[in-house]
């Protein structure tokens, strides 16, 4: 019994739509390219020296005494970030799933508590962490009076990188929450346990993968950021940070690549647990869809302090955001409170802001359309055909989600200054637009991709089918049923890969030349130098281009997406 | 209507699929060979999981046959893509397009094809007509009822004038009655527009309704291709005696030509091809026998119930629960349960397997 013929069959039928396959070899002839031979080349560098294939490479940065450090630094926050993150985002999700929300004040903080995330430059919060607590903090000098705090280090990175990702965990474990149905909780009631009790023995159990995988998401998150140890890790070196030293510093580039293999080893390992061992656990268990709506809990003896404990925190993470544009307006930071307009002046006259904001507007915007558009394709092609090498797409393009931009900037770097494996091919691209364009359409397609592919699994298969059966080749099908279909997720794709492009730096940073100015890296710049007047005048517009792009955004799906008149069959 | 009715001819198609529990593969359609005249309608009928759909699925070109080749007219179709064969399709869940108004959901096909406006404009008003939905082309399809929309996917399959139409259980997701009056629906329209269909259902009463023949399948076999009365009266196994309206069968032997010994009596019985002596199952069909006081088989009632048009019975020929529907009880004497009686066969009713 062999399937020999229908896979013959399926193969000619495959090869009578020529549009699709030259889509699908282009893809992965992009993803090898741009995704899978600059991780490739990091693992040349780092293995093979002049003698062939050695660990000479390895054996000399772990004897940099600097590097054993960053790894156990890197680990030890993540570790704890991770873990934080998860337990205030569970608090979040119990409280707004669970808990009865008195006030429309309330419920306004959470939404912009699940906004943040998405509209918030990397390094806003070490910002106004340092401004806040710093020597010259508002609340630790004036408030306090301790003049000699200082913010940077352990605690530093910990605090401001919690406070930056517990809303992810919080939007992941709200949905989870949701899917339980309330029945099984009441039946425990019912059955005579306490609350506590219920908590503990039926909502914990099933919603314990799901905290793994945020805990793990946030994980990965925290030993790929850039940004924030940079800014406020002061000598408490990261991983990423080491990397970006160690070739921005000490011109090595070899043992850059090396490192940065350390980095993608431990991002990938907790990468493939996190995607196919606890994603596939923590939604197995949770399939079935609420009967009906839950009681919220009213007694006041849990609602008052689960209350008071959220919005603390969510006034403090707001007041931490709004701490940035005051920066911007007060004379001196610490000193002189008077209000003035010198350092947006400053950041358009002296420092050329208006080319960086051009330069990374006009890259972000170039790079979105290309991202949405390729990120619905690849959830199309992924969903709804069969073909071989449909494997390969699905996991090299999420597989880019574990990639911290450190490592894809270096892979970049050793992988295309001397053109494709040193033979000048595509060197041209090196240190031009193109080159920051394909880094942040990389860094944006995971995100766009799972998107369209839990969009278009709504989707019942057959309304495809039948415009395929009236004659619509693959690439009318998609342009006239899937793409309509999947509009607002094609909306949202294009606008989150603008903001995660004019936001993004870590990979940026390394590639950048002088000839293109970018907002990140300038605010990078004079953050470092402690210009924090001018890098909060550039985070606050950019704060502003990111948060006008999402409430733009909404607007459009609001009055034209699909969803408006479009029932999506469940 | 259609241009060129089409005839389908199944050679020795077989369809493997690999068991996602097991990762055996198993044979999802085995061997079907079948000829469809053009111009009529034909169902595959069988319970779920016996390849129905993917046989449906494989002359529409979504799915690829393992073994064998399947022609269209006279043309082997094999490596042709959905949308490059000349059949029509209509889907249990509709598979309107959600974006599009009802007059675009039927121009669809026909703007592929290139056609010019007011042409098409002519064709859809007129299929819209045939359906009974003229006046509607504006509405987006969530705005029609659930026949409704079943009846714009079969405008839209219509309009191209395709070779042949297919039908996957194209009325499962609608109420009891609306099924029984779309099915008549289809039934004209397909004559009307004397097209060649191909209908997959597991309900026998609408492939009864509705079919010139049926193909009826069990666990990807096909088991018999007949026409519905032969179905009926003439299965060719227990699975489709069985599987068709209800069947009683009792063991017997062959004591002569039409004659068979069932417990200890000697009742006519259609023996085909048995030989004397051989041992067979007698079909007897629920409505096929009533009770009286005197008769060709001694029972004893093990069930009595009155269900209005009939009285229903269970009774026992030996150690064998056999049903029985008496009809228009008013005249007849009521069986209780303990009763003894004589069942009495209509002529031609019992069929000797």
């Amino acid at each position: 019994m062999a399937k020999s013929q229908s896979a013959s069959l399926d193969r000619k039928k495959l090869m009578g739509d020529p549009i699709l396959v030259t889509t699908i070899v282009l893809l992965i002839v992009f993803l090898t390219i741009f995704i899978l031979y600059p991780l490739a080349i990091l693992l040349v560098d780092s293995f093979i020296g002049e003698g062939g294939l050695t660990l000479d490479v390895f054996r000399r940065i772990m004897g940099l005494p600097n590097f054993r450090k960053a790894i156990t630094n890197t680990l030890k926050v993540g570790f704890v970030v991770g873990i934080a993150s998860t337990l205030i985002g569970l608090l979040f999700a119990y409280v707004e799933e669970y808990v009865k929300l008195r006030t429309k004040f309330m419920g306004g903080l959470f939404k912009v508590v699940s906004m943040l995330p998405v509209v918030s430059p990397p390094f806003v919060l070490s910002l106004s962490m340092i401004m806040l607590f710093g020597k010259a903090g508002i609340i630790t000098r004036f408030l306090l009076g301790i003049y000699d705090n200082s913010v940077y280090g352990f605690w530093g990175i910990t605090i401001v990188q919690t406070l930056t990702f517990f809303p992810v965990c919080y939007m992941m474990l709200k949905g989870l929450l949701k899917n339980i149905d309330p029945s099984l909780e009441e039946a425990a009631r019912d059955m005579g346990a306490s609350r506590f009790k219920v908590f503990m023995t039926v909502t914990l159990p099933l919603i314990l993968p799901g905290l793994g995988n945020a805990f793990l998401v946030t994980f990965i998150e925290s030993i790929a950021d850039f940004a924030n140890p940079m800014i406020i890790g002061g000598s408490y070196d990261t991983l990423a940070t080491t990397i970006y030293l160690q070739i921005t510093g000490a011109y090595d580039k070899q043992g850059a690549a090396a490192m940065a293999v350390v980095l993608l080893t431990i991002t990938l390992l907790m990468f493939v647990v996190q995607k196919y061992y606890l994603e596939r656990k923590s939604t197995a268990t949770l399939s079935g869809k609420a009967s009906r709506e839950r009681m919220l809990i009213t007694d006041k003896s849990v609602t008052v302090p689960l209350t008071i404990l959220c919005s603390a925190l969510a006034l403090f993470v707001i007041l931490m955001y709004i701490c940035v544009p005051f920066g911007a307006l007060f004379k001196t930071w610490g000193y002189d409170f008077h209000l003035t307009f010198k350092w947006f002046g400053l950041v358009f006259t002296k420092y050329k802001g208006f080319k960086a904001f051009r330069d990374s507007f006009i890259l972000s915007l170039i790079a979105a359309p290309i991202t949405a558009l390729l990120s619905m394709i690849i959830s199309y092609l992924v969903v709804k055909r069969k073909f071989k090498g449909k494997g390969f797409i699905e996991a090299v393009s999420m597989l880019a989600m574990a990639v911290p931009g450190t490592v894809l900037g270096i892979g970049y770097i050793r992988g295309f200054s001397g053109g494709i494996f040193g033979s000048g091919i595509l060197q041209g691209l090196y240190g031009t637009g193109v080159i920051l364009v394909i880094v942040f359409v990389v860094r944006s397609l995971p995100t766009g991709t799972r998107s369209g592919i839990s969009a278009l699994r709504q989707i019942d298969k057959s309304i495809e089918e039948s415009a395929y059966d009236m004659g619509a080749d693959s690439f009318r099908v998609f342009v006239t049923v899937t793409l309509p279909l999947i509009k607002d997720s094609f909306l949202s794709g294009f606008v989150t890969s603008f903001v995660r492009s004019i936001t993004a730096i870590s990979a940026i940073i390394l590639l950048v030349t002088p000839s293109y100015l970018l907002i990140t890296v300038q605010i990078n710049e004079f953050a470092e130098k402690g210009s924090y007047g001018i890098a909060c005048a550039f985070a606050t517009i950019l704060i502003v281009i990111t948060y006008g792009s999402v409430l733009l955004m909404n607007f459009v799906i609001k009055h034209f997406g699909t969803s408006r008149h479009v029932k999506v069959e469940e | 209507m259609a241009k060129e009715k089409k005839g389908v001819r199944l050679e020795h198609i077989s369809k493997i699929y690999k068991d996602p529990k097991t990762g055996k593969n198993f044979y999802a359609v085995k061997d079907a060979n079948l000829e469809i005249e053009p111009g009529s309608f034909v169902t595959l009928l069988g319970p779920s999981g016996c390849g129905k759909t993917t046989t449906l699925r494989m002359i529409a070109g979504f799915e690829s046959p393992d073994e064998g080749e399947i022609y269209l007219g006279n043309e082997p179709i094999n490596a042709l893509t959905p949308n490059k064969r000349d059949t029509a399709m209509v889907f249990q869940s509709y598979a309107l397009l959600p974006h599009y108004n009802i007059f675009d959901n039927v121009a669809y096909g026909l703007k592929l094809r290139k056609m010019d406006k007011a042409e098409i404009k002519k064709k859809v008003t007129d299929i819209l007509g045939l359906v009974g939905l003229e006046g509607m082309e504006n509405r987006m399809t969530n705005q029609l009822s659930g026949g409704q929309q079943q009846r714009v996917a079969l405008a839209r399959a219509l309009v191209i004038e395709p070779g042949v139409l297919l039908f996957d259980e194209p009325l499962s997701n609608l109420d009891a009655k609306l099924r029984v009056s779309m099915r008549t629906e289809i039934r004209r329209i397909q004559q009307e527009a004397g097209i060649t269909a191909i209908y997959v259902t597991h309900d026998q009463s609408e492939a009864m309704a509705i079919s010139d023949k049926v193909i009826i399948m069990n666990k990807g076999l096909v088991e018999q291709i007949s026409t519905p009365q032969d179905a009926y009266y003439y299965p060719n196994n227990r699975f489709v005696a069985d599987f068709i309206g209800e069947a009683n069968f009792l063991d017997a032997t062959v004591e002569g030509q039409d004659m068979v010994n069932i417990n200890g009596s000697k009742v006519k019985c259609a023996t085909g091809s048995f030989a004397v002596g051989n041992k067979c199952s007698v079909v007897l069909r629920p409505e096929g026998a009533s009770l009286s006081e005197n008769g060709a088989l001694k029972v004893k009632v093990a069930y009595s119930c009155f269900m209005g048009s009939y009285q229903d019975y269970h009774v026992k020929v030996g150690d064998t629960l056999v049903k029985i529907q008496d009809y228009n009880p008013k005249n007849s004497k009521i069986y209780k349960v303990g009763d003894e009686a004589y069942l009495n066969f209509a002529e031609n009713t019992l069929y000797a397997l």
